[in-house]
């Protein structure tokens, strides 16, 4: 007899044997879950919110859009001071102690958010555009200093901007020509253009939406959205789903170290969780050589529910 | 004519041959198609693992319809928004029984024996199952997929893994979802599957009282 069937039987000697069909089994169970699945898609269909686009964005709430655009410009944004992978701003990364995996990674994405999110888009739309070709020569023969003179007096009147037909007002001040910047880069955002613009990589084909949702994360029209559907970080989001649906429920664990402190006020609450769901899944996988988690199944009377029929004998 | 040559069947250094006798030998269709069992089989608890795999055969089957037919597809028509509901409610069966089926065998301590390995593997199937399932949000091109990638970003990248793995790219994220991961699960789920058909289902707790040790030693 071969090895495997011989282990077997001396494994189960002494043991009654009885019929059984696995694969009837998994025929069954097939035709079982086709039968649930196919009722689960015909009576609630699957989640599907349509996404959102630059456009609707600049669209919708245009003064988040032109502030979020100005904090790229003066490198004041999220992204402008991520760290890597995107830059290398300094003691950006999350960290614990010398531990800090993204500076070991370095810069793999490069992403300049001034010249990738409105410079360069500016550029590629001003052909034809005297104003704006105007306005990013004089942005750009500007001193860094007076740069930020007028991206700063422009932030601090943002606060109090009002959007109308299309156009973001703000009170009179030195802007010099953000202003112009800005109205332009909102049309260009308003027709759709800059959804394009700013997947531009010199490729005809892209599948590579880094850059669009960086910029879309940046600014507040995204989080508010995920917010009215209890989709952000505090709101057990990534184990959430779009309306009434089941979002991945398995994460729970995953999402619940977020939700309790230190994890939800700790700067690298990121890097702390992740190195926790590591060490928690090989414990996990380890459970047969660790005493104690080892042994709980046998103290537990579990095991004589599901072998009642062995104990009974 | 039968002049076979007997040198033939115990040629030592034929790998092929080497290959098919440690195959015959440690994957007997006894114990891989096997048509009885100990008579203690018999509890719902079972059956998870089995409901489990019938949600995976869904998934890839549904899966391969909605690669067929492209990421957009789903979006735009009825059909596909059809075959992308038996997708997701497939996954959280799947998701589901497959969880029962390891707090199941958790309480069955069914690592003993000497079934560590078929224990380990099963957890990383999890794990990769749960990479899997994310990367597969990721690609449903939706609002969802844009939250989940703006929102997951921060982990992956304070972890060091966005450095390669950049869930803000689509391209990279459904191609992940569609191929390697599928292969990976499905492997390890059929790498599961032999691991438990080669030592059979473990015997109950003994009532006397035992360590429950990975190595204990069948009484």
């Amino acid at each position: 007899m071969s090895g495997a069937a011989s282990s077997q039987d001396r494994y189960y000697a002494g043991i009654r044997m009885v019929r059984y069909d696995l694969v009837k089994e998994l025929v069954i169970a097939l035709v079982v879950t086709a039968l649930l699945v196919l009722v689960a898609a015909a009576a609630f269909s699957s989640p599907d919110d349509p996404s959102v686009t630059i456009q609707t964005w600049a669209q919708s709430d245009p003064v988040d859009f032109v502030t979020t655009a100005v904090s790229e410009l003066s490198g004041q944004s999220e992204t402008a001071g991520y760290g890597q992978p995107y830059n290398n701003t300094p003691d950006a990364a999350q960290a614990i102690g010398p531990i800090q995996p993204a500076v070991w990674a370095g810069v793999s994405t490069p992403i300049n958010p001034a010249q990738d999110f409105v410079l360069k888009p500016l550029t590629l739309a001003s052909t034809g555009n005297p104003t704006l070709t105007a306005a990013l020569q004089a942005y750009d023969q500007a001193g860094a200093t007076q740069q930020g003179a007028w991206l700063d007096a422009y932030t601090k009147a943002l606060a109090n901007a009002t959007a109308s037909d299309g156009q973001v007002t703000v009170a009179s001040g030195d802007y010099g020509p953000v202003p112009t910047l800005m109205s332009n880069l909102l049309a260009v955002a308003r027709t759709g253009g800059l959804d394009g613009l700013l997947l531009d990589s010199g490729h005809f084909f892209q599948t590579d939406f880094t850059r669009p949702l960086l910029f879309m994360g940046d600014g507040s029209y995204l989080s508010n959205l995920a917010a009215a559907q209890h989709l952000t970080g505090d709101q057990w989001g990534m184990m959430n789903e779009t309306g009434s649906y089941p979002g991945q429920t398995w994460l729970w664990l995953y999402t619940f170290w977020y939700q309790v402190p230190p994890f939800s006020t700790a700067p690298n609450a990121d890097l702390v969780v992740v190195i926790l769901m590591v060490v928690l899944t090989a414990l996990l996988a380890l459970v047969p050589f660790i005493p104690i988690l080892r042994d709980i199944p046998r103290w537990l009377p579990v095991h004589r529910l599901i072998w009642r029929r062995y104990y009974r004998s | 004519m039968t002049d076979r040559n007997p040198a033939i069947d115990t040629d030592s250094g034929n790998w092929t041959l080497a290959i098919r006798r440690w195959l015959e030998r440690r994957l007997p269709l006894d114990s891989l198609l096997p048509h009885r069992m100990p008579y203690y089989v018999g509890s719902w608890v079972y059956v998870f693992g089995v409901v489990a795999i019938a949600g995976l055969i869904w998934i890839v089957a549904s899966g391969v319809v909605l690669a067929f037919f492209g990421p957009q597809w789903w979006h735009i028509s009825s059909v596909g928004r059809f075959v992308n509901s038996i997708h997701f409610w497939s996954v959280q069966v799947f998701f589901i029984f497959m969880v029962l089926h390891l707090w199941g065998q958790y309480f069955m301590a069914s690592w003993r024996d000497g079934r560590a390995p078929t224990w380990m593997i099963g957890v990383v199937i999890f794990a990769v199952s749960v990479g899997t399932a994310f990367t597969g949000y990721l690609s449903q091109q939706n609002f969802d997929a844009q939250w989940i990638a703006v929102n997951a970003k921060d982990a992956t990248n304070a972890a060091g893994v966005g450095a390669f793995f950049n869930v803000l790219n689509f391209g990279q994220m459904y191609g992940l979802h569609v191929m390697i991961f599928p292969i990976l699960v499905t492997t390890l789920v059929a790498l599961h599957v032999i691991q438990v058909r080669i030592r059979g289902v473990v015997k109950p707790i003994d009532p006397a009282g035992s360590a429950g040790g990975a190595g204990e030693a069948s009484k």
